[in-house]
């Protein structure tokens, strides 16, 4: 299981591997929307949170078809299947990398990215709180949406109509929680939720997903 | 007998050809009965004036639109568990009419805002909720669309429709939480506190029978096609066999 | 570590291939897998493999024992020879790569990216992965494709170490390898169109 992780990401990293990429997406996204809603500062200050929520997701969501989609195509995927380890762990395990390569960098570049929104200041711990609860779970739903899509030659525009409405609740309670601890409103309901959204996925869908894999390798 | 018999494709198709007049029939007696009395004897409501009539297409739509989803759901539960080609034809045959009837309690939705909201379109839990419902429609008629093979996309669309109703779920409460909204409470419900009254409630229950009606004679017909469809696949690989 | 199969039908997109396949392996036996393009081997491989189910009959062998190797080597191009190899002998439960790499002649390439080697490099280096799995039956799809005359005397010889050794081996091939094995023509097993277990046969 370790050299499975430890291969994921060491693929990742590697050239070719798309890390870094996601980030820059990130960035880009972030710096485009001054230009379409104009540069006052309390616009951008008022809908920070969500523009930073929305740019973490489709971050996360152009990558994922490399979480199956090349493992499928050199054949790995079949003998990870045939391997001794049982493939709702494959599938947790390479949400996981997904998740460290992508989740967990995005979080962290989250805030500086909220300077140039003009985030206001308890945001910024706020953001970092939930993307950390929330990117975990847009991961694993990810994972199962590539899971259903491996075996299509252009999978990729199906993959996002499949998982992005499966994004809904996290985005709502992520973006949500952000929004009232800017305004010091009470965050416990919320985030309780994002975390247990959370939970659910890393709990269930890797079963979801096994069995979308094996229909597809048959 | 078992209800399972039908689970069976010619025997399906035997019994249902028979029925499928009367079942249509029955939806367009219903409907127009319905309909007309709703929209011509019944009087306009003391608050939203004539346009309160198109409730008699609006609750049913929204009914259908949830109900067909469920129907989804235990179709798919069923060719999961029991493997009969019937039910996951039936599935596939219930999402093009079930967004179809989104679609329309959407649109009637907008339609009726417009004069009491004063707006086309609110962000209201009930109305994202649907909007989020048909884009769910969307995924699963796009990936049944998008795979070849039909028992490989019988069984990952039937894995969508479990995951799905979960996200729905979840997504209904948590536009809930997102935005308590304006749109009026359930027209029909338990509680007869805030049910409409009876003037409108015998007409609009006549319209709903005849939505669940057209629903049934629907997807009956449209699980006939898939059917021969399928028939027609499993001729053209035996002809590529021999 | 013997394996048996019994009156095996399976099918391939819905439609049956393969029916009443029965035969036994016992350790240190090897069987070809003979007939023509499209006659069922990588279908009757894969369903011995588990990775997808028949639609009649039985398979009986023993948990776990069980290796595949299909038409793709499952090489990452941007990992070197050793990860690769490495990685797969960590998923089975760790052991040396040392007498893969010596066996299928790949000493010295061990850094080399994978992506690097050539196509005959690449399946010697699907082979050896076999060797790291420490399982006693193989399943081969098409092993020798793409080795020239010396990498095939390799691939025999690591084959015949293996079946001394106790393991067994199922091949689908076109080249006679030399190793005294059984050959099974599936040809004779195709299944008849009109009848068999098939979902699809309802609709007609």
């Amino acid at each position: 299981m370790i050299a499975l992780l430890l291969r994921d990401i060491r693929l990742a990293v590697r050239a070719g591997g798309g890390f870094g990429l996601a980030l820059a997406f990130f960035l880009i996204v972030t710096t485009l929307v001054p230009f379409g809603v104009g540069p006052q500062n309390a616009t951008l200050a008022l809908i920070a949170p969500g523009i930073l929520w929305l740019g973490a997701l489709l971050a996360c969501l152009l990558s994922l078809d490399r979480i199956f989609a090349t493992d499928f195509e050199d054949g790995s995927l079949d003998l990870l299947a045939t391997a001794p380890i049982p493939l709702e762990g494959v599938v947790a395990i390479k949400a996981l990398a997904h998740w460290l390569t992508t989740g967990l960098p995005l979080t962290l570049v989250a805030p500086f990215l909220g300077v140039l929104l003009n985030l206001p200041g308890p945001g910024y711990y706020w953001i970092t709180l939930t993307l950390a609860f929330g990117t975990p779970a847009l991961s694993m739903i990810g994972a199962f949406g590539a899971a259903l899509t491996v075996g299509l030659k252009r999978g990729g525009l199906l993959m996002s109509i499949l998982v992005l409405p499966l994004y809904v609740p996290t985005l709502i309670f992520g973006a949500e929680t952000v929004r009232r601890g800017t305004e010091g409103l009470a965050t416990g309901t919320p985030l309780a939720l994002l975390g247990g959204i959370t939970l659910g996925a890393v709990a269930l869908l890797p079963f979801a997903a096994a069995a979308a894999l094996r229909v597809n390798l048959r | 007998m078992s209800l399972w018999e039908y689970a069976n494709p010619r025997r399906f198709m035997a019994v249902t050809d028979r029925w499928m007049p009367w079942v249509f029939g029955a939806a367009a007696f219903c409907l127009c009965t319905g309909l007309v009395w709703g929209f011509f004897f019944t009087p306009a409501d003391f608050r939203q004036g004539e346009s309160v009539k198109i409730i008699y297409l609006h609750v049913p739509a929204a009914m259908m639109a949830i109900n067909a989803w469920a129907m989804m759901l235990v179709a798919s539960l069923i060719w999961l568990i029991r493997r009969h080609h019937v039910s996951a034809l039936a599935a596939k045959a219930a999402a093009p009419v079930g967004v179809t009837m989104t679609l329309i309690a959407l649109a009637t939705g907008a339609i009726w805002g417009q004069p009491i909201w004063g707006t086309w379109w609110v962000w209201d839990p009930r109305l994202t909720s649907f909007l989020i419902l048909f884009l769910f429609y969307l995924g699963y008629i796009a990936l049944w669309a998008a795979i070849e093979d039909p028992d490989t996309a019988a069984d990952l669309t039937s894995v969508l429709c479990l995951v799905g109703s979960v996200f729905a779920i979840l997504s209904r409460y948590a536009a809930l939480f997102w935005n308590q909204g304006l749109h009026q409470g359930a027209s029909l419900s338990m509680d007869a506190e805030e049910n409409v009254s009876d003037v409108f409630y015998f007409p609009l229950l006549m319209s709903i029978a005849g939505f669940v009606l057209l629903f049934v004679a629907l997807v009956l017909m449209r699980t006939r096609t898939e059917i021969r469809a399928r028939r027609l696949y499993a001729l053209s690989l035996r002809e590529r066999m021999s | 570590m013997s394996l048996t199969v019994t009156d095996l039908s399976c099918a391939r997109g819905g439609v049956p291939v393969l029916e009443g396949v029965s035969f036994t392996l016992e350790p240190g036996q090897a069987l070809e897998l003979r007939g023509p393009n499209g006659s069922g081997k990588t279908t009757l491989l894969r369903t011995l493999a588990g990775l997808q189910s028949a639609l009649d009959g039985g398979i009986e062998a023993p948990d776990g024992a069980i290796a595949y190797a299909g038409h793709a080597d499952g090489l990452k191009a941007t990992l070197s020879v050793a990860e690769n190899l490495r990685f797969w002998a960590a998923i089975y439960g760790g052991g040396a790569i040392d007498a893969a790499l010596a066996a299928f002649d790949l000493r010295g390439l061990e850094e080399r990216p994978a992506g690097n080697l050539s196509a005959g490099q690449k399946r010697r280096l699907g082979l050896a992965r076999l060797l790291v799995t420490g399982r006693a039956i193989w399943m081969l799809d098409e092993p020798v494709v793409s080795l020239d005359t010396a990498s095939v005397a390799l691939f025999a010889a690591a084959l015949k170490t293996h079946l001394a050794g106790g393991g067994s081996a199922v091949i689908a091939t076109h080249v006679d390898l030399d190793i005294g094995a059984g050959t099974l023509d599936v040809s004779a097993f195709r299944a008849a169109p009109a009848q068999g277990g098939a979902f699809d046969e309802a609709f007609l």
